[in-house]
């Protein structure tokens, strides 16, 4: 295999739409060779449709898919140096996990897949299972065999469909850990179909948040969570609160703003609107970033922190932290984590609090999107 | 230990003894069973039973028929007639032949292709079954008569040149030859084919189609390989539905065929309504029975299907 751009994935342009539906709005998209490369978005969004179009199951109504420098948008599946993880496995139930994973390698002609196989089913710890049914495993053990199937051809991309999707949450964390070992293993691109915001943060590289058939954003899962673009990104992945502000001015490096009577700062870089004194600007801000001071210890506050004030409306003990809801004037039911280090017990419902962070940790978007977007995909 | 074999206290003082709800439930499966068991017990039992004890009898129908144990009757009935028995086994080969390749090609294109076409042509299949069994086949007749349309077409186009060299027509004529019963026992027995092969095609998730084309699979490996190995209890159950019925039937050979393709039907048929022989008669069927039942055991044991998902 080549190093370098030689086997990335490149779209281009690329997009699908039945009748009057538009699945996949024209995208472009490049996934580095080696890469984990996650699609995540919720149903319906157009990740899976991308995916069966790298792979040749679906032909894209415009644009190209360019597996290095090969252009393979016209060739039939069985032609493309591509495999595929199905969601639900689609094993071949007349034919043993033996026969299975031998599969692709027997279509190629290769005559001596023996050993090949043994291996292949050694790495996905089956080797006792070799000459059982698919239906005689367990929905785990059948997950490795898909993946054995796919991966013992050494394709230059492995495209995997929501492959966790039927486990539970166990083995899902689990098999997560699994595929994370095998792609550093085999060194092979892994492009993973996913709508779980967890797994795909866990386990990729590369992000790429879908809504209605478009890219929302792109990057790694820290950037994406620290520095969202779109409110829909901001909530699909982690909770996120907002308050819609005005801005004041600039001061500096940072942005002033107005929300309620109370003024709050935003590093100018995290602002994605125009800072144009008087525009709409929606401030959010991730719970677990902010700090929960009883308001009769105010004072305790360190100058420079953004705070606003607010009322406790409901307390949940999760062991790790605690997650409160609080009421403030400037945004309804603002959700804060907090880590169980040393707990106030005055932090209980009704209780009046003063909520702070380090401006910093602030973002701004453009308050014309809907500030609860994607809050219901991610449910 | 005494006191682990004392009865835990009742939880609640008075509660209801469960037995007698169950005790009735109990019979309920055979009670379900008792119509079925009838009806087999009538209508098949009995006349089975009847019919062995026909075919062990001696006499004339002057004097009547007496049950003397006479076995030789089958081994008489088999020297006298085994043409017509390997003739109905052969037809009945062929026209099963001829229903998997026409009817595998409209099963596969039903379950996979028609989209919206689905019902309809399913319907199209079954249509032929609300007209009578003899109207179609007498309908044949016509189509294939002397001198019509089609011999006319076959003969034009050298066809029956090649049947005739082949035994399966002779002269200008098709009725009356074994391509008119074979082409006769097809079509009737077409739907039996499609209607399994339909089934057991139209359950194959297409996305094992999508596996095996991902698994670098060309479309007619897929087929080879997938498709028809999955299809194959449609293809069992479907051959099966026309073979056996095809070796008894006597309906074909006698509207569509002359005294040279006389099926064991029609021998069946004959010595039962027209000669009167009855213990001939009913050790034929009984042969004929046997026979089928020792094909169909080997060609099940051979296909394997329980070992199919």
């Amino acid at each position: 295999m080549t190093n370098g751009t030689g086997g990335d994935v490149r779209l281009t342009g690329i997009g699908k739409t039945y009748g009057s539906f538009t699945a996949v709005h024209p995208l472009d998209l490049t996934v580095p060779q080696g890469s984990f490369f996650a699609l995540l978005g919720a149903s319906g969004c157009g990740k899976t449709t991308t995916l069966r179009m790298i792979a040749g199951l679906e032909e894209p109504t415009r644009g190209t898919v360019h597996l290095g420098d090969q252009d393979v948008t016209r060739l039939p599946p069985y032609k493309r140096p591509v495999n595929t993880v199905f969601q639900s496995y689609a094993l071949f139930p007349h034919l043993d996990i033996f026969e299975n994973v031998a599969f692709g390698l027997r279509r190629r002609g290769i005559k001596s897949v023996r050993k090949q196989v043994e291996e292949m089913l050694d790495l996905v710890q089956l080797g006792e299972q070799a000459r059982k049914r698919p239906h005689q495993l367990s929905g785990g053990q059948q997950q490795r065999v898909a993946l054995a199937r796919a991966l013992i051809n050494h394709p230059q991309v492995l495209l995997l469909d929501e492959p966790l999707g039927a486990l539970d949450l166990k083995l899902r964390r689990q098999m997560q850990w699994e595929l994370k070992r095998i792609q550093t293993e085999v060194g092979i691109t892994f492009v993973h179909v996913t709508h779980d915001q967890e797994e795909a943060m866990t386990m990729a590289d590369q992000v790429a948040v879908m809504n209605a058939g478009r890219v929302e954003q792109l990057g790694t899962p820290a950037d994406l969570y620290e520095n969202p673009r779109t409110t829909f990104v901001a909530n699909f992945l982690g909770t996120s609160n907002f308050i819609e502000a005005g801005i004041e001015g600039a001061s500096g490096p940072d942005v002033v703003l107005r929300a309620g009577d109370g003024r709050l700062v935003l590093p100018r870089e995290r602002c994605r609107t125009p800072a144009t004194p008087g525009a709409k600007v929606l401030a959010g801000i991730r719970p677990e970033k902010i700090s929960l001071t009883h308001a009769d210890d105010a004072d305790s506050v360190p100058e420079g922190r953004n705070r606003i004030t607010g009322t406790i409306a409901d307390a949940a003990f999760t062991g790790v932290s605690t997650q409160y809801v609080v009421d403030s004037p400037v945004c309804q039911e603002f959700a804060v984590y907090v880590q169980n280090v040393d707990r106030d017990p005055r932090l209980v419902p009704g209780a009046r609090v003063v909520l702070h962070w380090n401006p910093a940790h602030t973002f701004g978007l453009d308050a014309a999107q809907d500030a609860a977007a994607g809050v219901e995909e991610a449910a | 230990m005494t006191t682990l074999t004392e009865a835990p206290p009742p939880l609640t003082p008075t509660a209801p003894e469960p037995a007698p709800p169950r005790r009735r439930g109990r019979l309920t499966p055979y009670w379900l069973l008792l119509p079925g068991l009838l009806w087999l017990v009538v209508f098949f039992a009995l006349p089975m039973i009847y019919q062995a004890s026909t075919s062990v009898q001696t006499g004339s129908l002057e004097e009547g028929y007496k049950v003397t144990w006479h076995v030789a009757t089958y081994w008489d009935a088999l020297t006298a007639y085994w043409p017509q028995f390997l003739r109905s086994v052969a037809y009945a080969a062929a026209a099963t032949v001829l229903c998997l390749l026409l009817g595998y090609p409209l099963a596969y294109l039903i379950a996979f292709r028609a989209g919206r076409w689905r019902n309809l042509i399913m319907v199209l299949v079954i249509a032929p079954f609300f007209t009578s069994f003899l109207i179609r086949t007498l309908a044949w007749k016509t189509i294939l008569a002397d001198g019509g349309p089609l011999v006319g077409a076959l003969n034009t186009l050298h066809v029956l040149d090649v049947t005739n060299w082949l035994g399966w027509t002779a002269g200008d004529r098709v009725l009356a030859t074994p391509l008119a019963v074979v082409c006769g026992l097809t079509y009737n027995f077409l739907p039996f084919m499609i209607l399994p092969l339909y089934t057991s095609l139209e359950r194959i998730d297409g996305r094992l189609h999508e596996a095996a084309g991902d698994l670098y699979a060309r479309p007619f490996t897929t087929f080879r390989k997938i498709t028809f190995p999955l299809s194959m209890p449609g293809v069992v159950s479907g051959t099966l539905l026309t073979f056996i019925p095809a070796t008894g039937d006597y309906v074909n050979a006698d509207l569509l065929g002359s005294t040279d393709t006389r099926m064991a039907g029609n021998v069946i048929q004959t010595q039962f309504l027209r000669v009167l022989d009855y213990p001939t008669a009913a050790a034929l069927s009984f042969i004929l029975m046997a026979a089928i039942l020792v094909m169909v055991t080997l060609y099940i044991r051979k296909s394997g299907t329980e070992d199919l998902v």
